[in-house]
């Protein structure tokens, strides 16, 4: 029997037993199709979802779930409100954020603009800088701590004997704020090779003959910049800033493997102090809220950003 | 500032018609390529050049990229340790049940709400886009306890459900994008002559969308090949262990021989690299892909 594909909604509504008839049989043919993803979806994606609603509510029992007490919004209480752990984790995540995010934006933008340039050797170029972004956190971490090994490390041998800007070696790792240099640049290296390759192909979109004809119109250089290929990348721009948003809320292994939250907790993210509550104090209750307040946050920003950079640009 | 001026100009593309700008406007636009060649790259040398390093106990010093005496025997020591060529072949065959599992789970996905009518299609996809929205992480804990509670922890069951699912949503997304550019007169054809939606799926879209199935391919593989904490949270027995966890593992074992660990991390990047060389331009058309539908 031959389905047809694609229907043709006549002017006049068919009875309602043709409806149904007609949507069940669509259903027959589609139903093998999306079925085996909706099915995947559903229980792995959607129900621990309702589940970690559900599990923020409790007192979690690992061991016997139903033995659980409930506590209302406790967690979220205790989380906004009586644990300045949790503060530190969030102010952590978002000075991640706020740093990491603006720089490779710029960074990958300069490399892009850099490429566009060039003539010879891009694809060689372009393979160098991604090279970071296809290996995977665990090496590089491991990389960068050496890198930033106290004492003797290259870091320190380079500030300290080769450039002379400091006189001591620091211990990057264990104390807060050189921890977090670390943590940062790691961040930032690992992901220009990925705003490059973005920007560089929403730069290679933009028909040359319009940069042409403004300058013909006596446009300058900056001008041309600021009108016409900064609106151009708009939709790239937002693309970007939503991904690399969520993913530096979603910062957790480099972190894990450079400082484990140390010390005392003071480098932590929420994503760490979320597995920190979780697997060593076995408080899952308090955990899922953690990572519930963050899925929050981070949902709010991507509607906000797409709100303020929407807009189509037309030319 | 002049200089800067004509650099940006030429980035524009003002330039590509034919224009050129000022001589020296090319070289500044290398120099400044290969400073930032050489910070990419630098972090990779110190690496490599550290498992090269015959000292098994100190830390080179002065640090160097050209150790004196290199030797390979940190990597055979690496390859050699227990469990390390296991870790390997585990890898790559929960990685690679994965791509294959994501390829039939994404692919009729992709089809059913790109070329098919059925009844809630719009409100199921709605679903599809909001929890691409979420990041995944936030759902560790519960995961793990509806995992547990389905008895799939400590089995590759698990992570390839985990895998699978994580990436349903975006990669059902990505080809449906990919699906709905195609020309559909093929397809009518097909249908024409007595084609069903399977024929159409299987002979007609399939075969021309070897692309992105590319693509597909090679991110879901890296994504699972570099899985973490799933591998960590759910892998028990020593023998299904993955990779990662193997050289995190011997980190914990050997923190201090930097040359030995940085010869296993070496032997874990090479497929990565390898497979990034050889598929670059499928890693670039994936990206583009993400960018204009975003």
């Amino acid at each position: 029997m031959r389905v047809p594909l694609v229907t043709i909604s006549g002017a006049v509504a068919p009875p309602r037993r043709l409806e149904t008839t007609r949507s069940l049989r669509q259903l027959r043919v589609a139903l093998p199709f999306m079925l085996p993803g909706f099915i995947l979806l559903l229980v792995f994606v959607i129900y621990p979802l309702i589940r970690g609603l559900q599990m923020s509510l409790y007192d979690w029992n690992l061991m016997a779930p139903s033995q659980s007490t409930f506590v209302g919004a406790r967690n979220f209480v205790r989380a906004l409100t009586l644990d300045p752990t949790f503060w530190v984790a969030t102010r952590n995540t978002v000075l991640y954020a706020a740093i990491t995010v603006p720089s490779q934006m710029l960074l990958g933008l300069g490399a892009a603009l850099l490429l566009n340039a060039a003539i010879r050797g891009r694809p060689f170029f372009r393979a160098l800088y991604y090279l970071p972004v296809v290996t995977s956190w665990l090496v590089v971490s491991y990389v960068f701590a050496y890198l930033f090994t106290g004492g003797l490390g290259p870091v320190n041998y380079l500030l300290v004997n080769v450039l002379h800007v400091v006189d001591q070696p620091i211990d990057w790792l264990q104390e807060t704020w050189t921890a977090e240099v670390p943590i940062n640049l790691l961040g930032i290296w690992k992901g220009i090779g990925w705003n490059m390759v973005i920007f560089l192909a929403a730069l290679q979109s933009i028909p040359a003959d319009l940069q042409e004809a403004a300058a013909v119109d006596g446009a300058g250089t900056w001008q041309r910049f600021r009108f016409i290929t900064l609106p151009l990348l708009r939709p790239a721009v937002l693309f970007v800033s939503i991904m690399l948003i969520i993913g530096a809320f979603n910062v957790f292994l480099s972190v894990y493997l450079l400082t484990g939250g140390g010390p005392e907790g003071s480098t932590e993210v929420l994503l760490s102090y979320m597995y920190t509550q979780a697997f060593k104090y076995l408080d899952f209750g308090y955990g899922t809220a953690v990572g519930l307040l963050m899925g929050i946050a981070v949902v709010t920003l991507s509607f906000l950003q797409r709100r303020m950079l929407r807009g189509s640009v037309q030319y | 500032m002049l200089g800067i001026r004509e650099l940006v100009d030429r980035a524009q593309g003002a330039s590509r018609g034919g224009r050129t700008g000022p001589r020296w406007t090319r070289p500044l636009v290398y120099a400044l390529l290969i400073a930032g060649a050489i910070i990419m790259v630098t972090p990779f040398l110190f690496m490599v050049a550290t498992a090269l390093n015959p000292e098994r106990w100190i830390m080179p010093y002065p640090p160097t990229l050209f150790p004196e005496n290199a030797t390979l025997a940190n990597f055979e020591r690496a390859w050699n340790e227990a469990g390390f060529q296991r870790y390997v072949l585990n890898s790559a065959a929960v990685s690679s049940v994965t791509v294959l599992l994501t390829f039939v789970v994404a692919t009729t996905s992709a089809f059913a709400f790109a070329r098919l009518r059925f009844p809630g299609k719009e409100l199921i996809f709605g679903l599809y886009l909001v929890t691409m929205m979420i990041p995944d992480m936030i759902a560790l804990l519960p995961k793990f306890t509806v995992l547990r509670d389905f008895g799939l922890t400590d089995s590759w069951f698990g992570l390839w459900a985990i895998y699978v699912s994580n990436g349903v949503a975006f990669n059902t997304f990505l080809l449906r994008g990919f699906f709905e550019q195609l020309p559909r007169d093929l397809e009518d054809a097909t249908q024409m002559d007595g084609g069903g939606p399977w024929t159409i799926f299987w002979r007609v879209l399939l075969p021309l969308s070897r692309p992105a199935l590319a693509t597909l391919a090679v991110f879901t593989f890296l994504g699972s090949w570099d899985d973490f904490w799933w591998a960590r949270l759910l892998l028990q027995n020593p023998d299904l262990r993955t990779l990662p966890i193997g050289i995190a593992l011997f980190f914990n074992a050997h923190g201090t021989q930097w040359s030995t660990v940085f010869a296993a991390t070496t032997l874990a990047v090479v497929p990565e690299i390898v497979l990034f060389v050889v598929l670059q331009r499928y890693f670039v058309s994936g990206m583009y892909a993400g960018s204009i539908r975003g």
